[in-house]
């Protein structure tokens, strides 16, 4: 079993305005993602899950100091000039987000969205593109593709926004697909469409999926291993399965207890003790960092 | 045991597309919709979105006037209210929004925020507002030194405790809450799902809780009130309808959950 996509003690950090480094937003991360699984990474916000996976497509932006290794096939990619860079976004790798129509130019009909995609990476006549776009629209689901081709996004529904990008995202037959947050603005019965999608491609396909997000629901239905991460670092890493029955790390723990969905009703929820908290590293920092207007409260 | 609040035949429809007004096609949003909601239960209303789910809880707060229909709180007819009785029906029945950012002015520091509601009922005097707004911020688990902060100062969940506040400040007896958990993080979700159960068990309120989350719905809920497209599909006990579901909707949306596989 050979690795897709490979950390190594990868650490992210970013320059604050007055100069100083910041807290690492991502601390410490060794991960192999092997060919053909859905690895999920989950965590809260400001986790850093979203920084490592842009880390990988270099998306990061300018104040961003990646170091580390990190690898695709094999191949290091921090340190990738623009022209390689640009040869493996949307070929050998692609990657979709939560909100499809940032994704896509809305005065463009979405089948020639797709149809540049392919253009962009091999030699294929305009008309070949345009089957082969018609074709990808059909695999991810959407009726009726080649009347469909010429509309503009804001013609489709969310969820065929986001099936539109992962046409497009796997145009190139991509080795590895990065999914961050994709179902998270959609109706939960249009998410379970999504969602199978996804599973279904990875079967016919074979494509490796880097799934980001903090639902857990999605994590246990769609992924074979999950990652935990909290405050830039990866907790506990395991198949879905054996982590979500028997977590190891008490974060990990008590996030899970926090989910209504599994507690009895009308019951408190146990919560995430304050050492662990996303809200109460912040309110220190906050009450030391922001601006008291006293008295401006009476005026 | 009577109702506090009873809806009856609501309708709600908004034109749509171009043309002259008159010849706009309208859609029902809220489509000859009955509900009740006892004194300190709480009604889980849940749906996908467009199902009409946020301008129910609209219509009853008066914020968006209904076609059709009679809204009645505790006994009394609400479309007919004015002057004093609706100020009476406002204090008494209250919002809370999933980003509290749009409720909050930017400019003002929160403790404002939340005095304003105490203010703009008259409630105590001025001198006893001040303490008022902190024993509110300790009621709703926030550190009352945040109170002179503004809000973009604060992460969602002290803002939404804040809005959660604010609500609680003029003494509701019926809380309107609108996806008020949805924007948070699974950690900071929890304890506002708990604040709102000790806020019931304490204060006796009754809750209309509009979610499209089932999860949340389930745990919070007394009652369910499935929405879909404009129309109630099926109402009742939140076991029965969790275990039971009747409506092939309910069923479609239930079976949507992700679950382990």
């Amino acid at each position: 079993m050979s690795a897709v996509l490979s950390f190594g003690n990868v650490s992210v950090g970013f320059a604050t305005p007055n100069g100083a480094p910041s807290a690492p937003a991502v601390n410490g991360v060794s991960l192999e993602v092997t060919r053909g699984e859905i690895f999920g990474i989950i965590g809260e916000s400001g986790s850093g899950k979203s920084t490592l996976a842009n880390a990988v497509m270099g998306l990061l932006p300018g104040s961003a100091a990646v170091t580390g290794s990190i690898r695709v096939n094999g191949r290091a990619v921090l340190g990738l000039g623009d022209d390689d860079l640009r040869g493996m976004r949307g070929n050998e790798v692609a990657m979709i987000f939560q909100d499809a129509s940032a994704s896509l130019d809305p005065t463009w009909p979405v089948g020639d969205q797709i149809a540049e995609t392919l253009r962009a990476h091999r030699e294929i006549s305009r008309r070949d593109a345009q089957a082969r776009a018609i074709a990808l629209m059909t695999e991810v689901g959407i009726a009726d593709a080649a009347s469909r081709y010429s509309d503009v996004p804001h013609r489709f529904s969310g969820g065929m926004r986001q099936r539109v990008v992962i046409a497009a995202a796997l145009a190139n037959d991509p080795q590895l697909l990065i999914a961050d947050e994709p179902t998270s603005a959609l109706d939960v019965t249009i998410q379970a469409q999504v969602l199978q999608l996804i599973d279904a491609l990875r079967r016919r396909h074979g494509t490796t999926v880097l799934l980001i997000t903090h639902d857990v629901g999605v994590v246990s239905q769609l992924c074979d291993r999950v990652g935990v991460m909290y405050g830039g670092k990866l907790l506990e890493v395991g198949a879905t399965r054996n982590l979500l029955a028997r977590p190891t790390h008490p974060y990990t723990r008590a996030l899970l207890a926090a989910n209504p969905a599994d507690a009895r009703r009308g019951t408190r929820l146990p919560v995430v003790p304050a050492e662990w908290s996303v809200e109460s590293l912040r309110e220190a920092e906050l009450l030391r960092d922001s601006p008291s207007l006293a008295g401006a409260a009476n005026e | 045991m009577s109702d506090l609040l009873q809806v009856d035949n609501l309708s709600k429809t908004f034109a749509t597309g171009r043309g002259l007004p008159w010849n706009r096609r309208r859609v029902a949003a809220v489509d000859n919709v009955s509900l009740s909601v006892q004194r300190g239960r709480t009604l889980g209303l849940v749906g996908e979105s467009g199902s009409g789910k946020s301008t129910l809880g609209r219509c009853i707060l008066g914020l968006a006037k209904p076609d059709r229909g009679q809204i009645s709180f505790d006994g009394v007819e609400v479309q007919a209210l004015s002057g004093r009785a609706l100020a009476d029906f406002r204090r008494r029945v209250q919002p809370v929004f999933q980003d509290p950012y749009g409720s909050l002015d930017p400019r003002w520091p929160v403790g404002r925020s939340v005095r304003e509601s105490l203010d703009c009922f008259r409630i105590g005097t001025p001198a006893e507002r001040d303490r008022r707004v902190l024993d509110l911020f300790a009621r709703v688990g926030l550190n009352p030194a945040l109170a002179d902060r503004l809000p973009t100062h604060l992460s969602g969940g002290q803002r939404q405790r804040v809005g959660i506040a604010a609500a609680l400040a003029s003494s509701p007896e019926l809380i309107i809450a609108d996806e008020p958990v949805s924007a948070l993080d699974m950690s900071v979700q929890a304890q506002i799902l708990n604040l709102f159960l000790d806020l019931q068990q304490d204060l006796g309120l009754a809750l209309i809780f509009i979610t499209h989350d089932l999860g949340v719905v389930k745990h919070v809920s007394d009652n369910v009130a499935v929405m879909f497209r404009g129309s109630i599909v099926e109402t009742g006990d939140t076991e029965r309808i969790m275990s039971h579901p009747r409506h092939l909707y309910t069923r479609t949306l239930l079976a949507a959950v992700p679950r382990p596989r």
